[in-house]
């Protein structure tokens, strides 16, 4: 068995990371969830919120995304977001404009399910923002 | 016989169309590059999105509980046809052939009593279409300003899909566009929508499937809500791919048809330049005439 997990991160327009790294933890709908090497095959939504990727040299280590999907299948992982960006790259006004634009989309959002991914995506921004400070 | 003057004009004149066309063309080259590129980027993120759709689908015992947008309202009596057509002209049959395939399906249609409703993405199609179906036309997004398309620009049109879908204004969705084959073909291509086509899980096996040894997917949120959350997205991307395709089929289209232009005005102007000389030496010829016949009178 492989020690290494095989981190695929893709985004609509390119294949944005894809690195080998020790552990990959995801925020996942119902839970965050960790990702070992020799992790049981899945398939599961994802929340707003910051991955983590641990032991993969150079890469990035954390990334925040708008939301998206992971697929755990044989010491592979990808993940599937419309929008990933490295936490080190965000400053304080990107920030400040995105939980700006989340408030506006949960201000918008229709009651039910919209709303909740609009609450948990300022929830996790705002998490960020107070890491900034 | 024909006028010298006149005759540079033409010249001088098919040399700047020539000159225009090439330079197109040269563009056109340089942006099918760059579009041809961002299909292939995109690509990985459909693939796995397939599969992942495939493999929940396959797990779900019966499509009965399944989302709307999968199962389908159960009727097809009102068909949605999106055109996904170029702002701008000059690219041979590009445009042509896609409204070309739709006017026939919408003709096919009405001939079994069903109702048809276009949406149209691109200029070129919504004026088209407007003077004989212009009743039919529901929606029309342009992407006049965009320059490099991107997920943003699909997104809208995904969401202003489902929203009509969700009210109930058609049962079925198709989408026609150009799919880039090569630089020198573009195949039109009816894709359908609504609802999803569901790959086979076998046909997206590619080199990228990993054997399981025997293990079973485990699924967070469970296979219905997942295919529910999955689907929307899932057209984005699809929607997101057609534009794609279509832009790097239009320019591909565009880079041959001014490839013929400029080939076409270089013959003009070979032409025009052979009737020129030969004019210009008959003039000669029969001022020479004239004087050896004037002097031979004396």
């Amino acid at each position: 068995m492989a020690d290494k997990v095989a981190f695929e991160l893709v985004s609509p327009d390119r294949l944005l990371m894809s690195v080998e790294a020790d552990a990959v933890a995801m925020p996942g709908m119902e839970g965050d969830f960790g990702v070992l090497p020799g992790h049981a095959p899945l398939i599961s939504a994802l929340r707003a919120g910051v991955i983590e990727v641990e032991g993969a040299g150079d890469a990035p280590d954390r990334i925040y995304i708008a939301g998206g999907f992971a697929e755990v299948a044989a010491d592979r992982l990808v993940v599937l977001a419309e929008e990933a960006v490295v936490v080190a790259d965000m400053d304080r006004a990107d920030l400040d404009q995105r939980v700006q634009d989340a408030n506006d989309e949960l201000s918008s959002a229709e009651e039910g399910e919209e709303r909740r991914l609009a609450e948990g995506k300022i929830a996790a921004l705002q998490e960020l923002l107070g890491g900034a400070r | 016989m024909a006028n010298l003057k006149e005759l540079k004009n033409r010249i001088t004149s098919v040399t700047s169309t020539q000159k225009i066309t090439k330079a197109m063309q040269m563009v056109a080259a340089a942006k099918l590059r760059r579009a041809q590129e961002a299909a292939e980027q995109s690509r990985p993120y459909a693939q796995r999105m397939e599969r992942m759709i495939a493999s929940v689908a396959s797990n779900l015992p019966s499509l009965d509980n399944a989302p709307p947008l999968v199962a389908g309202t159960g009727k097809e009596d009102v068909h949605l046809l999106v055109v996904v057509t170029a702002e701008r002209g000059l690219c041979g049959a590009f445009n042509t052939n896609v409204i070309r395939a739709v006017r026939r399906r919408a003709v096919e249609l009405r001939d079994q009593g069903k109702e048809v409703k276009l949406f149209c993405v691109g200029r070129k199609g919504e004026e088209s279409l407007r003077r004989d179906m212009g009743d039919d036309i529901v929606e029309y997004v342009t992407l006049r300003e965009v320059k490099n398309i991107s997920f943003v620009d699909a997104r809208p049109i995904a969401e202003k899909l489902s929203q009509m879908f969700t009210d109930g204004e058609f049962d079925v969705c198709t989408v026609y566009y150009n799919a880039f084959k090569s630089v020198i073909s573009q195949v039109v291509t009816a894709q359908q929508l609504i609802p999803v086509s569901l790959p086979d899980e076998d046909a997206v096996a590619d080199e990228d499937a990993v054997d399981l040894g025997g293990a079973i997917y485990d699924y967070e949120p469970e296979e219905d809500d997942l295919l529910g959350v999955l689907v929307p997205r899932n057209m984005s991307v699809q929607i997101y791919r057609s534009l794609l395709e279509s832009g790097a089929a239009e320019h591909a289209a565009r880079m041959t048809s001014m490839d013929n232009a400029t080939r076409n005005a270089g013959d003009m102007i070979d032409g025009l330049t052979l009737t020129y000389n030969r004019t210009r030496q008959a003039i000669i010829t029969k001022e020479l005439i004239e004087i050896v016949s004037g002097a031979e009178a004396l």
